[in-house]
């Protein structure tokens, strides 16, 4: 039973900047914005995070610099893609290889030292509570977070205006702005907002999941995310049990290894990225679901007509 | 203030020529404040990174091989992405022509004769080229997002590459390294002017292959349905073009390009089958092809400049302290310039001051826009 519960903990702090970073994608990806630089923006925040968690020693100004780090990096995208209309696949990539680039040199000093963990936070009296008072109420903050950011997004998604805007952008950039709506103004938001999602995704990995800087240490978890948005369908409570069944693969395969089951560890490794081709497969198999929830301006540069 | 774009009646020649240079300038400034942040004399750090790696004949060698594997792969890329099909996974592509290529050397390594080198490329061309077709197939038969997939794929070819040379392939004389047999000598592509440097092969292949798809890309009706159903599918589609058949060609064409690339690096300059076989050289061709404006003639010039930050960093590694990373960095802001500057080509911008009056509205359209509001 108690190894049980501490394999459902690992899950869960697992899924958590999956879900944190896919959630953020979601609401940019809404707007009708594809930003592939998700994985940038998460090493950014992990590094961002760990090298202030690590200096002033309050790994709670860690967590908050993640975010700001992530949420800074996110506007070189906007003003390139928002302002500048370039391409969007083409900008969010070569955002990516910068974070990864950027984060390296930053992180070189960093690597080897002991990092700062963000505190459990212990709700009294509902941990006490049989198997769900750990599992629900013991956790670590970032934890509190997500699950707190999927209730907000898909409230403010569908039971907002500026939630009905935010979407009807994503459909029509070209009718919302006959009708007034500023365009480009929301989309500018709602990238800073993925950002700062991405970037508290990195400050999970260098705070919480492992309190150190390696490398790379994102480990395309960003990638995985952004397959997460396709695979939930652009809706926020499937980013939740998607990232939940491929926080499972990550933590069963680590399992598996320690186990000693007889199958290459490199093999046991590659499941969640194999696990995300596979699902995307499954998914845009179904060609009428797939074309129904797409916002249909995704990916598409804007430049208001005056 | 605000930026704001009004389109140009026809593409601008001139900025379309102009652009790639403003970019490099601009990356080259953004380098200087990076250099004075870092502590040190930009000047000495541009020297040091840009001019002292090619001051000497045998260092162009080494130039020419960086700068091959970047060209091959950014060739075939620059066909995908014109095609509007977006092959991101050409890091996987070259380690799977690796690995295909190798089986020659690294499971009959008696094997000798002019015949083991033709085969290994071919070898690689077609491993590289199967790699790439998994994701053009998952997209042709289920229209899955060939951006996420070939992603993926890198790596697990990847973590396939690490378990061969750790497992199955291991050198058994290696000391335990994770490393598979030297190859012999017929399994090794020649220097191309061994009394100067070490360049190899590798670099003609580049060469060639720009020229074949620039003629292909220019010249021939399959550039022309490349051109066509990347801009307009439907377009494509009256014209009797299968946008499923080119995204198989595509894929395959740059998948094999790569994997030619990963064969002619292994054969030509490693020798050996290791881990880690390349320093992001699929991701660093992304950035080539944008370089080079899509064009394989433009992406020979561009891929030289990437190589030249490879070279770079590892001379301001060694020379200033600073993280070979820094190439990357250089890397990145390139891309970010060369994409920012492409604008200047459709659009030119305004900067329109905030307290700046907006134009009187057109009286027709003017009641109607209030009532929005």
């Amino acid at each position: 039973m108690e190894i049980t519960i501490n394999i459902l903990l690992t899950i869960a702090t697992a899924a958590t900047p999956l879900l944190v970073a896919a959630i953020g994608e979601l609401v940019v990806e809404r707007s009708g914005v594809l930003n592939l630089g998700v994985e940038g923006m998460m090493i950014m925040g992990a590094v961002g995070g760990f090298g202030v968690g690590y200096l002033t020693g309050s790994p709670w100004l860690g967590l908050v610099a993640a975010i700001v780090v992530g949420a800074v990096f996110s506007l070189l995208f906007a003003v390139m893609t928002l302002s500048l209309a370039t391409n969007q696949v083409a900008t969010g990539l070569s955002l990516t290889l910068l974070g990864l680039g950027l984060s390296g040199m930053i992180g070189t000093g960093f690597v080897g030292l002991p990092g700062v963990r963000l505190p459990d936070l212990h709700i009294p009296l509902l941990i006490d509570l049989p198997i769900v008072g750990k599992l629900v109420f013991g956790q670590d903050p970032v934890f509190y977070i997500s699950i707190l950011l999927i209730f907000a997004v898909a409230w403010f998604l569908f039971r907002t205006r500026t939630g009905l805007t935010l979407r009807s952008i994503g459909d029509s950039h070209t009718s919302a702005h006959a009708l007034g709506i500023q365009v480009i103004r929301y989309r500018y938001l709602a990238v800073i907002f993925g950002g700062a999602c991405a970037g508290l995704a990195g400050g999970q990995l260098s705070l919480v999941y492992t309190p150190q800087w390696v490398e790379n240490m994102s480990a395309g978890r960003g990638w995985i995310a952004l397959a997460l948005v396709v695979f939930a369908s652009w809706r926020p409570w499937r980013v939740l049990a998607g990232a939940y069944i491929f926080g499972a693969v990550w933590i069963g395969q680590l399992h598996a290894q320690a186990f000693g089951i007889p199958v290459p560890s490199q093999l046991l490794s590659s499941l969640p990225y194999l696990a995300t081709v596979v699902v995307l497969v499954l998914i845009s198999r179904n060609k009428r679901l797939t074309m129904m929830n797409t916002p249909a301006s995704l990916g598409q540069p804007f430049v208001p007509d005056r | 203030m605000r930026l704001e774009l009004v389109k140009r009646p026809q593409r601008s020649a001139l900025f379309s020529a102009l652009s790639p240079f403003i970019a490099f300038a601009l990356t080259l400034i953004a380098g200087a404040i990076l250099f004075a942040l870092l502590g040190i004399d930009p000047v000495s750090a541009f020297y040091t990174y840009f001019i002292s790696p090619i001051s000497e004949v045998w260092q162009l060698h080494e130039l020419a091989i960086k700068a091959a594997p970047l060209i091959l792969i950014a060739v075939g890329l620059s066909v995908c992405y014109r095609a509007n099909i977006w092959n991101i996974g050409a890091e996987g592509q070259f380690t799977l022509g690796a690995i295909v290529g190798s089986m020659v050397p690294v499971l009959y390594p008696e094997l000798e004769g002019p015949i083991v080198l033709p085969l290994m490329l071919l070898m690689g061309m077609i491993g590289g080229g199967l790699y790439a077709a998994i994701p053009a197939y998952l997209k042709a038969r289920f229209n899955t997002n060939e951006i996420l997939t070939s992603l993926m794929l890198v790596y697990v070819s990847q973590l396939f590459l690490d378990w061969l040379v750790r497992g199955p392939w291991r050198d058994p004389q290696g000391h335990g390294f994770p490393q598979t047999v030297q190859f012999n000598d017929s399994a090794i592509l020649p220097e191309l002017m061994p009394a100067s440097g070490r360049a190899n092969w590798g670099f003609v292949f580049a060469l060639v292959a720009a020229v074949v798809v620039w003629i292909m890309m220019s010249r021939m009706l399959k550039g022309f349905e490349v051109r066509v159903l990347g801009s307009s599918p439907r377009a494509g589609r009256f014209a009797g073009f299968g946008l499923n058949r080119m995204i198989f060609f595509a894929f395959i064409l740059s998948g094999a390009l790569a994997g030619l690339a990963g064969i002619s690096v292994v054969s030509g300059e490693i020798n050996q089958l290791k881990p880690v076989i390349s320093p992001g050289y699929g991701f660093a061709a992304i950035i080539v092809a944008f370089l080079g404006r899509l064009n394989p003639l433009g992406i020979v010039a561009a891929g030289l400049v990437l190589a030249l930050t490879y070279l770079g960093g590892e001379a301001a590694q060694t020379a200033l302290g600073v993280s070979d990373k820094v190439a990357r960095v250089f890397q990145g802001m390139l891309l970010f310039f060369v994409l920012g500057c492409d604008t200047l080509i459709h659009y030119r911008i305004r900067l329109v001051g905030l307290r700046a009056k907006a134009p009187a509205p057109d009286p027709a359209t003017a009641g109607k826009l209030g009532e929005a509001h």
